[in-house]
């Protein structure tokens, strides 16, 4: 493949890299110098951060700093203007959405987007397209190939619905479920597609703290089950600061600071950017 | 286990596939008993080909959430490259029935494949502009039809697109002869074919609702954001709806084609797509067993009216706005809910009192 690149490992102990267990490995994701202009705007720019194969990171910043955009830029809604992206070191120039969803990347929606007229199961093995094998023949003909896939299909969903503990729900219409549901099996349908990395853009928004606490739990163990990285927008700076191994931090397009939890929250820059200055400073 | 989505779909679908062959069988037997007027038998092949083409269109409005104001088009394809072919096939094969579905193989072929060449361009349109480009495709359709001579003659096999008839070299007969259309088409429409064909097309299109592609499609409409972000390309499953659309609407349009003895390209107007659109807006979006049936109604109302002349169309009009009404008013819908709940608790009392 031409845009394969020298792959990059992680190293111990560079900042954002200091699981041990993850040293020597291959970056899951590699964003270099990434930057998008609409127009005259700047909306991002110089962006970089590394994540390691079973990394937590989050992304924090003031509304508008372009959090959002961010995740558009590595999942290939948007063509960066500058810089690239890798995910597990391939670069995702050019490609659409659903070919940089190939390399591994999976990622939830700030406004939930699920299929609201389709059950809680069908969403699930939409997650799935890619994995069922199954021509498109064999599925108008039914034949044999069809029911072994579907048979599959229709286990490994369960089995995901089960692990978000929504396996009760796989019969409703997805568009009928509470807020809080909703938001589970967007990642539900994010783990379907078998990723290496799985962006949630605000995944704790619109819960309340015993759901929020619950969340955090799931994240940990969606990490340690599957074995992949997460990179996690967030606003809830108790979720972030206790889930996140790492952070970054995003003001009007740039990055800001990046360290460990404690770190970032003693950066003055970061509590500026939050806070505005202290007068007469 | 507990009865699922899955189950209640396999359901419907058993349900569809019961009502048409339910159907079918009761209007063989009065066609063997000699029930049926000939009015009635007229109308038999007719409305196999309307049911194919609302399921075929539901197919694509429906499932996939794309408007089409050209399927009239696709049929037209079909109809005249059916016949076509059939009439060229007149001595070679003799079995009416083989020379029958070849001619209804061919149309769907061509029609998909048109369908596919014409989808390179127009699907990366949406909404509102595809459904303009669809309309203007129909009616291309229809002129480029409506001026093509396709014909057989001492040199052999001619075609010509030409505001004139051209000249035939020696003995030799145009088939399809422009504006004129086809005349002298050997009748070979039954409706057991008509029936097969909307076995096949049920098959097709439930197969396909119920499957990976299908799922993948649904989502498409749905969301397509969501759908690209979980590794689907829009443009393939949209092209796969819209080339088996195109596809069954083509067979539909052999099947008419060869059910009248001539055959003008202006019947594929922009009227016919909007009446298989009416179809299957009024069976209801994505509701298969509704195409069927709204089609089967709402094409033998007009005719069976024939006897009330230029009424017929304004109690048409009057029908379509008072199901319109019936089965999107919120009131209406609330108050058959609330009477379907009553029959329920109704039925549970009789069970079980009768369990007593």
């Amino acid at each position: 493949m031409s845009n394969q690149y020298p792959k990059n490992t992680v190293q111990v102990p560079t900042f954002n890299t200091y699981r041990e267990s993850d040293a020597g490995k291959p970056l899951v994701l590699d964003v270099r110098n990434l930057g998008i202009d609409f127009g005259g705007l700047t909306a991002v720019d110089s962006f970089s951060v590394s994540l390691g194969p079973t990394e937590i990171c989050g992304l924090i910043g003031p509304n508008g700093a372009g959090k959002t955009t961010i995740f558009n830029l590595l999942t290939g809604v948007y063509q960066p203007t500058r810089g690239s992206v890798l995910i597990n070191g391939i670069d995702t120039k050019g490609m659409s959405t659903h070919k940089v969803t190939k390399l591994g990347i999976a990622r939830t929606f700030q406004n939930i987007r699920l299929f609201t007229d389709m059950s809680v199961l069908d969403n699930v093995k939409v997650g799935m397209h890619n994995q069922i094998k199954c021509s498109f023949a064999s599925s108008l003909f039914r034949l044999p190939g069809y029911f072994a896939a579907e048979k599959r299909a229709n286990a490994r969903a369960m089995e995901l619905l089960d692990f978000m503990g929504l396996a009760d729900l796989a019969d409703q219409k997805a568009g009928s479920l509470p807020y809080g549901v909703q938001r589970r099996l967007e990642i539900v349908r994010a783990l379907a597609t078998n990723p290496s990395i799985i962006l949630l853009d605000e995944p704790a928004a619109g819960m309340n703290p015993s759901e929020t606490t619950e969340l955090m739990h799931q994240i940990r163990r969606i990490r340690d089950t599957f074995h992949i990285a997460i990179f996690l927008i967030e606003h809830d700076m108790n979720l972030v600061m206790n889930v996140c191994e790492t952070i970054a931090v995003l003001n009007y397009g740039r990055l800001i600071a990046k360290g460990t939890p404690e770190e970032i929250r003693q950066n003055p820059t970061v509590i500026e950017a939050y806070l505005g200055k202290e007068d007469g400073q | 286990m507990k009865k699922t989505l899955l189950n209640k779909d396999k359901g419907k679908d058993f349900l569809t596939y019961a009502v048409v062959i339910v159907a079918f069988v009761i209007m063989q037997f009065l066609s063997s008993q000699g029930k049926l007027s000939s009015a009635v038998t007229g109308y038999l092949v007719p409305v196999c080909c309307y049911i194919v083409l609302a399921i075929s269109l539901n197919l694509l409005v429906g499932v996939c959430g794309e408007l089409s104001l050209g399927h009239a088009g696709f049929m037209g394809i079909g109809a005249f490259s059916g016949v076509v072919l059939a009439t060229l096939l007149k001595n070679t094969v003799d079995n009416a029935t083989l020379r029958l579905i070849l001619a209804m193989v061919f149309g769907g072929t061509l029609a998909g494949l048109i369908g596919f060449l014409i989808g390179i361009p127009v699907l990366r349109l949406r909404g509102d502009y595809l459904a303009i480009v669809t309309l203007a495709f129909g009616e291309i359709m229809k002129n480029i039809i409506g001026n093509m001579y396709v014909g057989t003659d001492e040199s052999g096999f001619r075609f010509a697109i030409a505001t004139a008839k051209p000249k035939l070299v020696g003995k030799g007969k145009w088939i399809l002869s422009g504006a004129m259309g086809v005349t002298g088409i050997k009748k070979l429409s039954t409706f057991a074919v008509g029936f097969g064909l909307i076995l096949f097309t049920l098959f097709v299109v439930l197969n396909l609702i119920n499957s990976k592609e299908g799922r993948a499609i649904k989502a498409v409409r749905d969301n397509r954001i969501a759908a690209e972000s979980v590794g689907i390309n829009v443009t393939t499953f949209r092209m796969k709806a819209f080339v088996v659309s195109a596809f069954l609407a083509g067979m539909a349009g052999a099947l008419y084609g060869l059910n009248y003895s001539s055959l003008d390209a202006a019947k594929f107007n922009f009227n016919t797509s909007i009446n298989i659109l009416v179809f299957v807006v009024l069976g209801g979006m994505g509701n298969i067993l509704g195409s069927v049936i709204s089609a089967t109604v709402l094409y033998i109302l007009p005719e069976a009216m024939r006897g009330l002349a230029d009424y017929r169309m304004i109690i048409y009009a009057v029908v379509l706005i008072l199901v319109m009404l019936f089965t999107w008013s919120p009131k209406v819908k609330e108050y058959t809910s609330v009477v379907a709940d009553r029959m329920k608790h109704l039925f549970k009392k009789e069970k079980e009192a009768a369990a007593k």
